[in-house]
């Protein structure tokens, strides 16, 4: 398998708005009581526990039928409108809103039904066990008679493409299924108003391309108005014909075609994280330094379960200064295959062979103690909410020093210097669990390097994150490299192997 | 009853209402916990052997689903057997151990006991598919559907904290923290799945509340829960297992009321 191509050159792989899967138009559940119209007016909202407006002086007129890209830097407030216009704010206890937000001239909560809102976390919208029912959910709230909701399900499944029995358990099905599911849940309530909120930030490529292709196809049988948040613009490019750049303090910053807009404003754009066709983020220089080997495997098998193997005979080596990079589809044991290098699984089978990095310990990496491990490898997980054990940012960096009893003096020498580098220096007595995400990518990077390991384990280092996050840790982890670190990347980011990667181990499904 | 994938098979009682399963469970144990005596236990668990034969279950799967109930059932009366209320003869001194007549009847009867309201229940809910079950809550006993849809959303999420739970567990190892104090490093873990559970739970209700749940429309139901002749001939044999297994008890002279007694 080879990744779909997520950056086309001018005209290829997208689908047209016309025919997605050169079949017809799906006019039975794409098809709504017509597209609906969006009018804001002064428009802002206020969460109850901040003092400051994520959105404000908002004033923005969609028409029926419109296909909107709502963009804007992190913090702009793009999920907030969207929720908004999805009547899932809450009421007065949640936050203070002020100003109009009409959809077809009327209040969103009255409108039920009118939006239907897919949200970007698959396993998060996931609502029954069978995927018929689950389609049918939304109709039930309608109070829609029962002949009618099936005959619904029915159309709204075909139309995303989703062709699974309508009792196939919902567990069953992958990243990029789940996400059609939603989709199906929501245009069987034949919404004039389709939002997705990131529908695909956490989708492996085959994901993304699967739901791009099934709501192209949605929308060409439809005349519903689409509003899409997406910071990788190349995704939604063909299928949109409005851009909607929202701006930090408030208001509107750019509005437009998307040509006309992506001439004038795609450096501006590309800056503040976006990611803009054409302004593909520049590849940091490397020395091409190379040391010697840090770690290899002899007749590798992993897998989670004591008898279960994901993958067997995995032959690699890691030397100091080079980055390896394991890619393939979802659920081959990539992830498992990190872990267990990183000495946090135990081989089904066959060895790690850490000799040169042990220093004096047993070769495989699972004997060593846990303090031990921090000074000789560092695994960055995938949710870096999964690694975080302290209140503020600070006492997080600090976790490891404690661990191998490091004095305070060395361990502020260690911390600062990273908070720095890493553009955490004014969230030092934040609590990691509100940064942003990709404030939280950072600094889950920096907690592994304050013990200074030598070889580096990460798990999808740069899934979901704005272009900005990836240039410095692209940058970030060029000069590890270069100072003689091995890195180990796990990932689906083909710009990430591309532009880092020396060895690539790719793990192909089983046939 | 699994939580992640619906329950299918092609057996009668799978397509019984699970309100019917409940209700017939309901029915013996409430008739099984007023008594300790052994007779009205022996007489409904031999009822219930019988009907176990149609309940859907290959003999394998049975043993292995009801197998903390047989534990359950043997430890507790191992325990009554050593230190239950002495009387009659005397077989064993040991400290507070004390097996005499009287405590090897109780644990006969405590045995009989807990299979016969341990083993239906469990046979029973082993062919119950979740949302059948809300389904049937809503509809036929007209529970809240808010508060029985919300349940069954929350049901999605319990393969993500078992996940989430081994991530944890691997981060605090990744971080260094794994060697001491096993105690405090369980407390912070499970502070952090709570805090990672809520989390994801506020997702959902986000996306159940986007879908319209939660709205001033009356709700309809795309799956009719249907209670006619097949549930309540289950119930049915609730009761004539119950009273049965009452009127011998009563009519030999061992029914003895718990309360009271």
């Amino acid at each position: 398998m080879t990744a779909p191509p997520l950056t086309p050159p001018e005209g290829t792989a997208a689908p047209t708005r016309a025919a997605a899967f050169g079949r017809a138009p799906v006019s039975a559940s794409g098809g709504s009581a017509g597209g609906a119209s969006v009018e804001l007016t002064g428009w802002g909202w206020r969460h109850a526990t901040r003092s400051a407006w994520a959105l404000r002086g908002l004033d923005l007129r969609i028409e029926p039928g419109e296909r909107v890209l709502l963009l804007g830097a992190s913090g702009a407030g793009k999920s907030t409108l969207v929720h908004a216009l999805a009547g899932v704010l809450g009421g007065p206890d949640e936050g203070d809103s002020e100003g109009r937000l009409l959809i077809d001239g009327a209040e969103p909560e009255s409108a039920r039904g009118r939006a239907g809102l897919v949200l970007q976390d698959p396993d998060s919208q996931v609502v029954l066990a069978r995927v018929g029912d689950d389609v049918a959910f939304g109709c039930e709230n309608l109070g829609l008679p029962r002949d009618e909701i099936w005959r619904r399900v029915a159309g709204a499944l075909d139309a995303v493409g989703l062709n699974v029995p309508l009792r196939h358990p919902t567990s069953e099905l992958s990243g990029g299924q789940k996400q059609r599911l939603a989709l199906a849940g929501v245009l069987a309530m034949r919404p004039g108003l389709l939002l997705l909120d990131e529908p695909t930030a956490n989708l492996d490529p085959d994901g993304v391309v699967e739901v791009r292709d099934a709501v192209a196809r949605v929308l060409s049988g439809s005349d519903a108005t689409l509003i899409v948040i997406e910071h990788r613009v190349d995704v939604w490019w063909k299928l949109v014909d409005r851009v909607i750049v929202l701006a930090p303090g408030g208001g509107v910053l750019a509005d437009g075609r998307p040509d006309d807009l992506l001439g004038r404003e795609g450096a501006a754009l590309a800056a503040s994280g976006v990611w803009v066709p054409g302004h593909a983020p520049e590849p940091p220089g490397r020395t091409g330094f190379s040391g010697p080997e840090l770690v290899r495997t002899e007749g590798l098998a992993v897998g989670r379960r004591p008898g279960v193997v994901l993958r067997s005979g995995i032959e690699l080596r890691i030397d100091a200064g080079r980055c390896l990079a394991i890619t393939g589809p979802n659920g081959t044991g990539k992830s498992t295959t990190g872990l267990t290098l990183a000495g946090l699984i135990r081989p089904a089978a066959g060895e790690v062979d850490a000799s040169g990095i042990a220093d004096g310990l047993a070769a495989a990496p699972f004997s060593w103690k846990s303090r031990e491990l921090v000074t000789r490898i560092g695994t960055v997980f995938q949710d870096p909410e999964h690694q975080f054990v302290t209140g503020t940012v600070r006492d997080e960096l600090a976790v490891g020093a404690l661990a191998i009893g490091l004095d305070a003096a060395e361990t502020a020498r260690r911390i600062d210097p990273l908070l720095e580098r890493l553009r955490l220096g004014g969230l030092a007595n934040a609590n990691p669990f509100t940064l942003s995400g990709g404030e939280k990518r950072r600094l889950s990077v920096a907690t592994v390097l304050v013990t200074r390991p030598r070889l580096l384990v990460l798990d999808e280092p740069t899934f979901g994150q704005d272009a900005r996050t990836w240039r410095e840790l692209v940058a970030f982890l060029a000069e590890l490299l270069d100072a003689g670190s091995g890195v180990v990347a796990v990932t689906h980011d083909t710009r990430l192997v591309d532009v880092l990667a020396d060895d690539e181990l790719r793990l192909e499904a089983h046939s | 009853m699994s939580v992640l994938t619906p329950q299918a098979g092609t057996q009668a009682i799978y397509r019984v209402n699970p309100v019917a399963k409940l209700g017939a469970t309901a029915i013996i144990s409430i008739a099984l916990v007023l008594s300790i005596d052994w007779v009205s236990a022996a007489v409904a668990l031999a009822f219930e052997s019988v009907l176990f034969l149609f309940a859907g279950l290959s003999l394998r799967r049975f043993a292995l689903r009801t197998l903390p109930v047989t534990i359950a059932a043997f430890f507790s009366a191992v325990t009554i057997l050593l230190y239950g209320e002495p009387s009659g003869q005397s077989y064993l001194r040991l400290l507070l151990i004390n097996v005499s007549d009287g405590s090897i009847e109780l644990a006969i009867a405590t045995l009989l006991r807990v299979l016969a309201i341990g083993l239906p229940a469990v046979v029973l809910f082993v062919t119950v598919d979740p949302t059948d079950l809300a389904d049937g809550l809503a509809q036929v006993l007209h529970l809240p559907s808010r508060f029985v849809l919300g349940a069954l959303g929350g049901l999605r999420l319990v393969g993500l904290f078992i996940d989430d739970w081994k991530s944890l567990e691997l981060a605090r190892r990744a971080r260094g923290i794994a060697d001491r104090g096993r105690l405090r490093r369980f407390a912070g873990q499970a502070f952090a799945l709570l805090v990672l559970s809520i989390r994801r739970g506020s997702k959902l209700a986000t996306a159940m509340e986007a879908r319209g749940f939660g709205g001033s429309n009356r709700r309809s139901w795309a799956r009719e829960s249907r209670f006619g002749a097949a549930e309540v001939a289950l119930l049915l044999i609730g009761v004539v297992v119950a009273a049965v297994s009452v009127t011998v008890s009563v009519a030999t002279g061992s029914w003895n009321f718990i309360v009271g007694g």
